[in-house]
């Protein structure tokens, strides 16, 4: 009778991950997946296989896990077991079933976010693994619908949101044209060469938040800066092909990116509030083309305030009196170790900041990113569910403000704020500079 | 000569041979293959590497409660330490053990006292004990485990177990040191080609994710 305690979990139906599973065979599957072994895996998969002796200590550093009752299913180490170790004992001799299972769990019960690894002993990045089963399904054409669609845009786009050439400039004439009639003399320059800064943002900001924009350009004017945007393809840094495993299209959106900020001859990028889009330019998109580190430096936006706040080219009127708590994104604390200068940057702006337990590198992952929410409305009950620990960790800390300096965390904070009923708003760092900056007149 | 000097001349001669041979030649094999693989194909590897970074994440975790996963776990972390150290110290300085290397390659090194040596024993075994219970009890173990993490379990506890009884002179001593023998030249052989190579392999994950965490993001990973 101990069934009837548990969740009946219904099946997810995703016309990427079936259409995909029905056009394969048991000899394509073999082929396919022994290709990517051979090919594009070698000592670190070997012997994070060989080296796991099964303990299950990384099972509390994974949120889903701890959000979902604890099934051992969902510990990092037992989604291995239901993909890769699979994988390996058969050869590769799996079915087309086992190959959509595989996908599902990999691309929508793991976000990459490597808080395991922190938790392991032995230093096992379960994410790798993850990514590598992502491989081997995107090249087997079997992908969750919605995120192979945005690999899709960027393919053909150069940009996650099929966003036209003419779309990405009439918005940012459209923001500059309401920044002006706060500062007359505001401009967005596009296409300056030689600038110092070349802004760069992800495909949402113009798509769904282009008041993003709008306060990028108001703070960049009040700093007195040097800075551009590219009026071509090229503007975007995001990277969804990185989540689905298509290495290739990562690969090509990296280089537009750094060849437009070449042809512009800026010495820096700085970019807006994103986690994944740093991690594309810092860890993986860089890597595919043969960068140790990214080729023109990227700035990510906490550090760019931290420096703005430091040399005083931005001061605050008066501090933000609301009671804000932050979230520190995975790509930014775990992944770059932003987490101390983004505490500087609140505390210049907020009066009240609350700590949330546990922080920094320790934070719970949003559950959102590492492609999760992208992956679309087929799976957002089963995200929402995967987070109950993070709506219990931001509840505990009482403050009304959520900060939220990524934009996958912002959405998916968003998403267990009202799923959970929690008395919360979520805001980027850039939404309270512009509130309580000093602005010129 | 009856059989039992026969099987004893044996195991403890040739058979230890053929051991440490596996054991050690093994060992280095797999290290060499991972080597090769890495050079073959994941070179970024040798870039990012950074001795400062990957002794940070080493240090931190062979210390006992340095990391947060081993404060959440205070009780594992007491026995899994005691039961590493004394299954490696054990055997290191155990005086029958020193005994055979004098007599065969004309060393000496300090043995431990063997009241002690005894205690030490016990502790694996225990450990190896514990570990089984916590293998069968706990939920997110037991998922992850098969057939070969119970047979592991007995190839490392076995030595310990017929060592402890012969020395104790419990049942038959002639027999109870051959098992100890052959098992403990099974547990050596089974070194490299099992999960037991995480001895030398989690030295090599824990530096590079030490090395990534502090060289590529700035962040502890601990």
């Amino acid at each position: 009778m101990a069934e009837l305690a548990e969740e009946i979990e219904e099946k997810i139906i995703d016309a990427g991950l079936d259409k995909g599973a029905e056009r394969l065979t048991k000899d394509k599957i073999e082929k396919v997946v022994n290709a990517v072994l051979e090919n594009e895996t070698g000592a670190r998969l070997k012997m994070y296989v060989e080296t796991c002796v099964h303990c299950g200590l990384c099972s509390e550093g994974c949120h889903i896990y701890l959000s979902r009752n604890r099934d051992p299913k969902l510990s990092p180490a037992g989604k291995v077991k239901r993909t890769m170790w699979e994988i390996l004992k058969k050869k590769g001799k799996v079915t087309p079933e086992f190959i959509r299972e595989a996908s599902e769990i990999a691309s929508t019960e793991c976000n990459t976010c490597k808080r395991c690894a922190m938790y392991c002993p032995f230093g096992i990045d379960v994410a790798y693994i993850m990514l590598v089963v992502r491989r081997m399904c995107h090249k087997l054409g079997v992908t969750p619908l919605y995120i192979q669609d945005t690999a899709h845009s960027h393919s053909v786009t150069m940009n996650q949101m099929w966003i036209k050439e003419d779309e990405w400039i009439d918005t940012l004439q459209w923001q500059e044209e309401d920044a002006r009639e706060l500062i007359p003399d505001l401009r967005i320059p596009l296409e300056k060469e030689g600038a110092d800064i070349m802004y760069s943002v992800i495909a949402p900001e113009p798509k769904f938040q282009p008041i993003l924009l709008y306060y990028a350009a108001v703070i960049m004017n009040t700093a007195g800066l040097d800075w551009t945007m590219p009026a071509t393809p090229g503007w975007d840094n995001s990277d969804m092909a990185m989540f689905t495993g298509d290495n290739e299209i990562m690969g090509r959106t990296k280089r537009v990116h750094f060849e437009t900020a070449a042809r512009l001859k800026v010495k820096k990028i700085v970019m807006g509030e994103c986690g994944h889009a740093f991690r594309s330019v810092y860890d993986m998109g860089n890597r595919w083309l043969g960068w140790k580190m990214p080729p023109i430096p990227v700035i990510h936006a906490i550090e760019f305030y931290y420096d703005l706040l430091k040399a005083g080219k931005i001061k605050v009127h008066e501090k933000y009196k609301k009671s804000v708590t932050l979230h520190d994104p995975c790509n930014v604390a775990r992944g770059r170790g932003l987490h101390d200068k983004a505490r500087y940057v609140i505390n210049e702006l907020c009066e009240n900041f609350i700590e949330m337990y546990p922080n920094r590198e320790h934070n719970y992952c949003c559950n959102a990113g590492g492609g999760v929410i992208n992956c679309g409305p087929p799976f957002k009950n089963k995200r929402v569910k995967g987070n109950k620990i993070k709506a219990e960790q931001i509840a505990d800390t009482g403050a009304e403000i959520l900060i939220t300096p990524c934009h996958n965390c912002h959405s998916g904070m968003e998403d267990i704020i009202s799923y959970y009923n929690i008395d919360m708003h979520t805001k980027f760092i850039c939404e309270i500079m512009y509130e309580v900056m000093e602005k010129p007149e | 000569m009856d059989i039992f000097n026969l099987i004893y001349q044996l195991v403890s001669g040739p058979l230890v041979w053929v051991a440490f041979f596996v054991f050690i030649g093994g060992s280095i094999f797999k290290v060499f293959q991972m080597f090769l693989l890495i050079n073959k194909k994941e070179k970024y590897i040798y870039t990012y590497m950074s001795l400062k970074y990957s002794l940070r994440s080493i240090i931190h975790w062979i210390i006992p409660f340095a990391t947060v996963n081993w404060r959440r776990h205070p009780v594992l972390t007491i026995i899994t330490f005691a039961f590493h150290t004394c299954l490696l110290i054990t055997p290191t300085f155990l005086l029958a053990h020193a005994v055979l290397w004098k007599k065969a390659w004309n060393v000496r090194w300090w043995t431990l006292p063997e009241s002690l040596a005894d205690v030490m024993t016990l502790m694996v075994i225990i450990g190896c004990v514990l570990f089984l219970i916590r293998r069968l009890t706990i939920k997110e173990v037991r998922y992850l485990s098969s057939a070969s993490d119970y047979v592991l379990l007995a190839i490392v506890a076995t030595p310990f177990l017929t060592g402890f009884l012969a020395y104790h002179q419990v049942s038959n001593y002639r027999v109870m040191i051959i098992l100890h023998i052959v098992s403990g030249i099974i547990m050596l052989m089974t070194i490299p080609f099992t999960r037991l190579i995480h001895m030398l392999f989690s030295v090599f994950t824990r530096a590079y994710m030490g090395s990534e965490f502090g060289n590529v993001r700035h962040a502890k990973d601990w």
